[in-house]
């Protein structure tokens, strides 16, 4: 049995969560904590995940993919480099509703650049929110290189999370070939 | 659709960045900030108040990429209040025309005072200009303004506009620039090369830059990393900083990893630094056979 990891990464409340719920074939493992009274993000959301998501995709007997989602909030980046090891290939997904994020989207995708040199696609999540930031103006506020696909995407629609999980199975066979 | 956002995530030097590269046409409008007791996360999860639009400071306006057109909330914007300013009307001449103007556009009011040879078109020219320049460069200071850029929303006619190149305004703002944080947080990584854009002769054109920019600009290429470039310059860490940032917004270069530089080693948990090792090595049949599973999901 061969098993392969994708990681979904990306600031606090970007939709990492939901965009592996939309396509685990088991319900997604989560490790959401209600978010005590106390905390600093205590009235954002609900939840917030604290150790990592979890969802799994069976291809067939010999082969299972996995998708780890990592920990929006900063005191859990430890996390991190665990979780990127041994990773095929990363998504980065940036809220494009909230630019009170982008500095720190930018900042996560550096840093997984820095773990390994594997492919990456940049999710331009909540697209159905009327005051998101259109894919183009975000590449240019994010200073995503032209060859780095950033996609639009709504991470509660399936259909529009198997484009990213695809374009970025593409990017991956793109660097074979290169 | 609309870009909103706060200054204090995104400044104004970023926002003239993506109008310029993107070309847009449209009307940025900037607000007193109010702070409300409504807590929100950034992207790090920490909270901060939210800031909400007050009452609007300044409004700024493009055409395909340039800048045509600044007014502040507090100035009137009449054109005889500009040409006084610059010098061109007396107090006065400019209270007569005012009171006397205020049925006639900007444009109609221009043409009197040409005729009447109050003024020529150069010096109305030059006086929006300057007016503009200063509007825009002031707003280039502010941190935590609320802003809306609304695409397509151009000027009411009769409004004289002068386009004005971003690439001299991003540059010459950065230069004004008092704060060094953002400079460094846009730019943490002095070991970066950098190039030249594709077609750098368009991109050129019509940039003024100062000696100190032009030094740096012959410096530019893949192998040189900014650190050794600011230490051929004599310039400190700040100066090069504050250069570069400007060449970046303005998208006359383009930062690279230099031929040859170790990507940085992660911090792990223990406090130990080290590179992970690289992804798998799947084969290609295993990449393919991931697609054709998700296709079907």
């Amino acid at each position: 049995m061969q098993f392969v990891k994708m990681v979904i990464t990306g600031p606090f409340s970007a939709g990492k969560t939901e965009f592996i719920r939309s396509i685990s074939e088991i319900g997604a493992v989560t490790t959401d904590e209600t978010i005590s009274r106390n905390a600093p993000e205590y009235g954002i959301k609900p939840q917030t995940t604290v150790a990592m998501d979890f969802g799994r995709i069976t291809v067939d007997d010999d082969l299972v993919l996995y998708l780890f989602g990592t920990p929006g909030q900063r005191r859990f980046d430890f996390m991190w480099e665990i979780l990127a090891e041994g990773m095929l290939g990363f998504v980065v997904v940036v809220d494009s509703a909230r630019p009170e994020t982008f500095r720190e989207a930018k900042s996560i995708l550096e840093t997984f650049r820095a773990y390994a040199p594997t492919p990456y696609v940049v999710a331009a999540n909540k697209q159905d929110n009327p005051e998101a930031w259109a894919p183009d103006d975000l590449r240019i506020a994010l200073r995503i290189d032209d060859h780095i696909k950033l996609l639009p995407c709504v991470a509660t629609d399936k259909e529009s999370v198997k484009n990213v999980l695809l374009e970025l199975l593409y990017a991956i066979l793109d660097e074979m070939d290169a | 659709m609309a870009l909103k956002g706060n200054l204090a995530d995104f400044s104004t030097t970023q926002i003239l960045h993506l109008i310029n590269l993107a070309k847009k046409t449209g009307t940025l409008r900037l607000y007193e900030p109010v702070v409300t007791k409504e807590m929100i996360a950034d992207g790090a999860g920490h909270k901060h108040p939210r800031v909400i639009p007050g009452k609007e400071r300044a409004t700024v306006v493009f055409e395909q990429g340039r800048l045509v057109l600044a007014a502040m909330g507090d100035h009137d914007g009449h054109l005889a209040s500009v040409l006084h300013k610059a010098g061109k009307l007396n107090a006065e001449q400019a209270r007569v025309i005012r009171e006397r103007g205020s049925k006639y556009s900007d444009k109609a009011l221009a043409l009197m005072l040409i005729n009447a040879n109050y003024v020529t078109k150069a010096d109305i020219v030059r006086s929006i200009r300057q007016h503009t320049l200063d509007i825009v460069y002031d707003v280039m200071t502010w941190r935590h303004e609320p802003f809306v850029f609304e695409e397509n929303v151009t000027p009411p006619p009769g409004r004289i506009t002068v386009p004005i190149d971003l690439k001299n305004v991003i540059i010459e703002g950065t230069r004004r620039a008092r704060e060094i944080k953002p400079l460094e947080e846009e730019l943490p990584n002095l070991d970066l090369a950098l190039k030249f854009p594709e077609s750098p002769g368009d991109k050129f054109r019509g940039v003024r830059l100062s000696v100190e920019e032009w030094r740096v600009v012959g410096f530019i290429n893949p192998k040189n990393s900014i650190r050794q470039i600011a230490k051929a310059c004599n310039m400190t860490d700040t100066e090069i900083r504050r250069v570069v940032y400007g060449l970046l917004q303005a998208g006359l270069v383009e930062l690279v990893r230099p031929p040859g530089m170790q990507l940085p080693k992660v911090q792990a948990a223990d406090g130990t630094r080290r590179t992970l090792p690289q992804g798998p090595q799947v084969k290609r049949s295993v990449v393919e056979r991931l697609i054709a599973r998700i296709k079907e999901a």
